[in-house]
C-alpha cells in the first residue's frame, strides 16, 4: 500500500474505533433536521398575505446550527491526538505530517458529507411535507420544496457541500491551535461573530463586504432561491469564498504543524 | 453569586473554625496563582475585553446616516433630528390631533366618548401598490388612543396627562410619556360609550372614567411639577406607526407606515376656559390625519407622519355638540423597535460584543477547571485539599471575580468609547440616567461573572474541556445568536430568552418594557422578553444547578 493509502486507513481506523466522532455524526444528521423541523413547523403564510420567504432556505435553516457540531467534529478529531499525547504515535509512525493532516480532512470530510446528505435530505423532506400545508403552495406561486426543483438541488448539494467546507476550516484551525477549548471557541466565533455584527451594522459598505467576504454569510448564499439577482454574491461564488476560508486554514494548519514540534 | 448557597461540611475534628477559614484563604490564593500564572488565561480574559470593546465601537460607528441640509450634503452628528424629550429626561413620541383651548387655574373637562376607529396601510397588496403607497384597510392598533387631555403647553415633550380610551386596552389614565395607569376595560362604541374626566387642582391632575356618567370611579391622580397657570386642555387622537414585519430566517422584512385612529367625543364641557370659546386644532409634531398619495420621508419626530395631511384636512370636525376628531402618531416613551421612525440607538447597541467577549470567557472558565484533569494535578489538588467542594467554590470565586473585573472595565470603556459614536454617526441615542447606565455596566460585568461560574462547574461536572465548552456555548451564546439572526420566529425567539442561560443578557437593557407601547423581542435592538434582574436570575438559577451537580459529582466519583 502507498503511504497516502496507509495514512487514509489509519485515520479511519482512529475515527472508527472511538464512539464520540459516531455520535456527533449523528448529532449533525439530527441537529440539522430538528432545527430545521422546527423552522418550517413555526412559520406559516397567512392566506391574501404576501410573504416574502424563500422556502427551499427556510427549510435549510437547521444547516445554521449543524454547522456547530460539525466544526466541534472537526476540530476533536484532530485536538484529541494532542490532548492525549496519541500525536507523537501518529508523527512517529507517519513522518509527514502534511499528510497526516490531509488523511484526517478526506475522512472528516467525507463522514461530515455522508452526515450532511441524510440531515439535508431530511430537512428538504420536512419542508416539502409541512410548507404546502403552511401556506407555501405551488398554487400561490412558491417553488417546491423538492428534488425536481432545480434551484433547491443546487441549495441542497450546496449546503452538503458547505457542512464539508466547515469541517475543513475547523480542522485547519484546530490545526493551528491545537488545543481543543481554544479551537472550538475560535471556530464557532469565527461562524457565528460576522452574522451577528451584520445585524448591528448599519452601514451598507461594511454590510456589503461582510455579506461578501465572511465564511458563513458568503458560504449560505448557496441556499438561496429567490431573488438571486439581488443577492451580495453569486451562489456557488459565495460558496468558493468559503472555499478559501477553509483552503487558508488548512494551509496555514499544515504548515504550522509541519513547523512546530509536537 | 452561586456561592452562597453552598454547604461546606463540617471541618474534620479537631480541627478549629479559624483554621477553617485560612485554610480557605490559603486555597483561594493557590487557585488564583493556577489563574494568573497560565498566560494562555490571561490572554484569554484580555482578549475577552479587547473583543466586547472593539467589535461594540465597531457596530455602534458603522451606522452612516447622511443627510441634505440647506442644500448640502452632510452626514453623522449634523443629521441628528431635534428630538422631544419628556420631563423625565428620555426620548419620546410627542405627535397627535388636538383640539384644545387655554385653561387658567383650576378646572375640569369632562367628554363622553361615543366610538373610536381607525385605518392602518395594507402591505399585502402587491408591490405596485406597495411603490405608490399602500391602501389603507379599517383598524385599530392595539394603542390606538383617543380622549381628553391637560398639556402644559403645544410643545413636544411637555408635561401632560390623559384620560383616554384605547384600541385593545380599555380606558387609561396616562402621563408624563412613561405613566400608564389602567382604567375601565372593554373596547368602546355607541352602545358602550366611555365618559372621561380630568380635574386640574394646582399641580395635580385627577382622572375618573364612568359608563355612564353618573357614577364616576378615580382612575389615578398625578402630580405634574411646575405646571403653569394657563394650560392648554383638550381633545386629541393619535395611532401609533402600523409595522409590518415579516420574520424569516437571516433578516427580516418590515414595512412601516402611520395609521389613524379616530374618536367621536359628545358632552364636551370644559370649566376654567374662556367664556364661548372655539376649539383651535394644533397639530403637534405633525400627527394630523394620514391622507391620500405616496409614503414620503418621515418629519423629523413625527410618529405618525410620512404623509401630509389630506387636503384642506384638519381632521376636526364639529356638528351640534358632537366632535369628530382624526390624529397619527403617538404620545409614548421612544422605544427601539420597527414601528420607530428615529434612526433610535440604546446604550446597550454598544455592547454587542458582549457574545463574544463570552465565548472567550467561557473557553477560560471551563478550561480553569478541565485543565487540572487533563495533566493529572486534580489528583495533586485534592491530596492538598481533601474537602473537593472547597476546591470549586474557591475556583468559583477566583473566576468570577477575575471575570467581574475584566467585565466591568471592558463594559466600562464599551460604553465611553460606542455611545459617543453612536452620536457622531447621526444616530438618536435614547438616554438614560446615570443610575441605569451604572446597572447596564455593573449588571454586563455580574452577567459574564456568573456565566463564568456556570461554565467552570460544567467543566467540573464534564471533566473535558471539548463537551464543556460546546455545551456552555451551546446553552449561554447558542440562543441569544439563534434570536439575534432571525432563525426563528418571535415566539420561539422569546422563549429561548427566558428559559436558557442567555436570558441573562437581558440585564443590559436599559429601556424598560413599556407596556403602553408595542415591543418586538429583539435583542439586536435591546428589547429582551425579562427584566434585567429577572434575566439575571435566570442564569443564577443555572449556575446554581450546575454548581449542585458539579459539587455531587465531584464528591461521588474518583478524580
Amino acid at each position: 500500500m502507498s503511504t497516502a493509502v496507509r495514512a487514509l486507513h489509519a485515520e479511519w481506523t482512529k475515527l472508527r474505533t472511538v464512539s464520540g466522532p459516531a455520535w456527533l455524526l449523528l448529532g449533525v444528521a439530527a441537529a440539522t433536521v430538528a432545527v430545521s423541523s422546527a423552522a418550517v413547523a413555526a412559520t406559516s403564510c397567512p392566506a391574501g398575505m404576501r410573504c416574502s420567504v424563500d422556502p427551499t432556505k427556510l427549510s435549510l435553516t437547521g444547516i445554521q446550527f449543524g454547522q456547530a457540531v460539525v466544526a466541534i467534529l472537526a476540530v476533536l478529531t484532530f485536538c484529541n491526538e494532542y490532548s492525549t499525547g496519541m500525536i507523537r504515535v501518529t508523527f512517529a509512525a507517519m513522518p509527514r505530517r502534511q499528510v497526516v493532516l490531509a488523511a484526517k480532512a478526506i475522512i472528516v470530510a467525507s463522514l461530515v458529507l455522508a452526515a450532511g446528505a441524510v440531515g439535508v435530505l431530511g430537512s428538504v423532506l420536512a419542508g416539502h411535507l409541512i410548507l404546502p400545508g403552511h401556506g407555501f403552495s405551488v398554487a400561490r406561486g412558491f417553488h417546491p420544496v423538492w428534488l425536481s426543483y432545480g434551484p433547491t438541488v443546487r441549495a441542497a448539494v450546496g449546503s452538503v457541500l458547505y457542512l464539508g467546507l466547515i469541517s475543513l476550516l475547523g480542522l485547519g484551525v484546530a490545526a493551528m491551535v491545537r488545543d481543543s477549548a481554544v479551537s472550538i471557541g475560535a471556530v464557532l466565533g469565527i461562524l457565528y461573530l460576522f452574522p451577528v455584527i451584520l445585524a448591528f451594522v448599519g452601514n451598507a459598505v461594511w454590510q456589503r463586504r461582510l455579506e461578501r467576504w465572511t465564511p458563513t454569510i458568503a458560504g449560505l448564499n448557496i441556499q438561496a432561491t429567490t431573488g438571486l439577482r439581488n443577492l451580495p454574491i453569486t451562489p456557488w461564488g459565495g460558496l468558493g469564498v468559503l472555499a478559501i476560508w477553509a483552503g487558508a486554514a488548512l494551509l496555514a494548519g499544515g504548515l504550522m504543524v509541519r513547523l512546530r514540534d509536537a | 453569586m452561586s456561592t452562597g448557597t453552598i454547604q461546606v461540611r463540617p471541618a474534620s475534628p479537631g480541627a478549629g473554625e479559624g483554621s477553617g477559614h485560612a485554610h480557605f484563604g490559603h486555597l483561594l490564593r493557590s487557585e488564583w496563582t493556577k489563574f494568573r500564572t497560565v498566560r494562555g488565561w490571561v490572554i484569554g480574559m484580555m482578549l475577552a475585553a479587547v473583543l466586547m470593546v472593539f467589535v461594540g465601537r465597531f457596530a455602534a460607528g458603522s451606522v452612516g446616516i447622511g443627510c441634505v441640509i440647506n442644500g448640502v450634503q452632510k452626514s453623522g452628528k449634523a443629521c441628528v433630528p431635534p428630538v422631544p424629550h419628556g420631563p423625565g429626561g428620555e426620548v419620546v413620541t410627542d405627535s397627535f390631533n388636538f383640539a384644545h383651548q387655554s385653561l387658567t387655574g383650576n378646572g375640569t373637562i369632562t367628554a363622553r366618548v361615543m366610538s373610536l376607529t381607525g385605518k392602518r396601510p395594507d402591505f399585502t397588496g402587491n408591490t405596485v401598490q406597495a411603490r405608490q403607497g399602500p391602501n389603507f384597510v379599517p383598524g385599530l392598533m392595539p394603542w390606538s388612543k383617543a380622549g381628553i387631555i391637560i398639556k402644559q403647553n403645544l410643545h413636544q415633550g411637555s408635561a401632560y396627562a390623559a384620560m383616554l380610551v384605547t384600541g385593545a386596552n380599555g380606558v387609561r389614565m396616562q402621563y408624563n410619556y412613561t405613566g400608564d395607569i389602567a382604567g375601565l376595560p372593554g373596547t368602546v362604541s355607541a352602545a358602550h360609550p366611555r365618559w372621561l374626566r380630568l380635574t386640574r387642582a394646582g399641580d395635580q391632575i385627577t382622572g375618573y372614567d364612568s359608563a355612564d356618567g353618573v357614577h364616576w370611579t378615580k382612575v389615578g391622580a398625578v402630580q405634574l411639577a411646575g405646571l403653569p397657570a394657563t394650560v392648554q386642555v383638550g381633545m386629541f387622537a393619535a395611532s401609533p406607526n402600523y409595522a409590518f414585519t415579516s420574520n424569516s430566517f437571516g433578516g427580516e422584512a418590515n414595512q412601516i407606515g402611520p395609521s389613524e385612529a379616530t374618536g367621536v367625543f359628545d358632552h364636551v364641557t370644559a370649566s376654567g376656559t374662556p367664556a364661548g370659546g372655539r376649539w383651535a386644532v394644533a397639530q403637534i409634531g405633525g400627527g394630523g390625519p394620514v391622507g391620500p398619495g405616496p409614503l414620503g420621508p418621515s418629519p423629523v419626530g413625527g410618529g405618525g407622519g410620512g404623509r401630509g395631511p389630506g387636503p384642506g384636512a384638519s381632521g376636526f370636525t364639529a356638528a351640534g355638540g358632537t366632535f369628530k376628531l382624526a390624529g397619527s402618531g403617538d404620545i409614548a416613551p421612544e422605544v427601539p423597535g420597527p414601528a420607530s421612525t428615529l434612526p433610535s440607538v440604546t446604550i446597550e447597541q454598544s455592547l454587542v460584543g458582549t457574545f463574544i467577549g463570552l465565548i472567550a470567557i467561557v473557553v477560560v472558565a471551563v478550561m480553569f477547571f478541565t485543565a487540572e484533569y487533563r495533566r493529572g494535578l486534580i489528583r495533586t489538588t485534592l491530596a492538598a485539599t481533601p474537602r473537593r467542594g472547597r476546591v470549586l467554590v474557591a475556583k468559583s470565586v477566583v473566576i468570577g471575580a477575575a471575570t467581574f473585573a475584566v467585565g466591568l472595565v471592558a463594559a466600562a470603556v464599551a460604553i465611553a468609547i460606542g455611545v459617543p459614536a453612536e452620536r457622531n454617526s447621526g444616530q438618536v441615542v435614547l438616554t438614560v440616567s446615570t443610575l441605569t447606565e451604572a446597572r447596564v455596566v455593573i449588571g454586563t460585568a455580574a452577567m459574564l461573572a456568573v456565566a463564568a461560574v456556570f461554565a467552570t462547574a460544567l467543566g467540573a461536572v464534564l471533566r473535558r474541556s471539548g463537551a464543556a465548552i460546546c455545551v456552555a456555548i451551546v446553552t449561554i451564546v447558542l440562543p441569544f445568536l439563534l434570536v439575534a439572526l432571525n432563525v426563528f420566529p418571535s415566539g420561539i425567539s422569546s422563549w429561548l430568552l427566558r428559559l436558557t442561560p442567555a436570558a441573562g443578557l437581558a440585564v443590559q437593557q436599559s429601556i424598560p418594557l413599556y407596556r403602553q407601547v408595542a415591543n418586538v423581542v429583539d435583542p439586536a435592538r435591546g428589547i429582551y422578553p425579562l427584566s434585567p434582574l429577572a434575566g439575571l436570575a435566570v442564569l443564577c438559577c443555572w449556575a446554581a444547578a450546575a454548581m449542585a451537580l458539579a459539587l455531587v459529582l465531584l464528591r461521588r466519583r474518583d478524580a
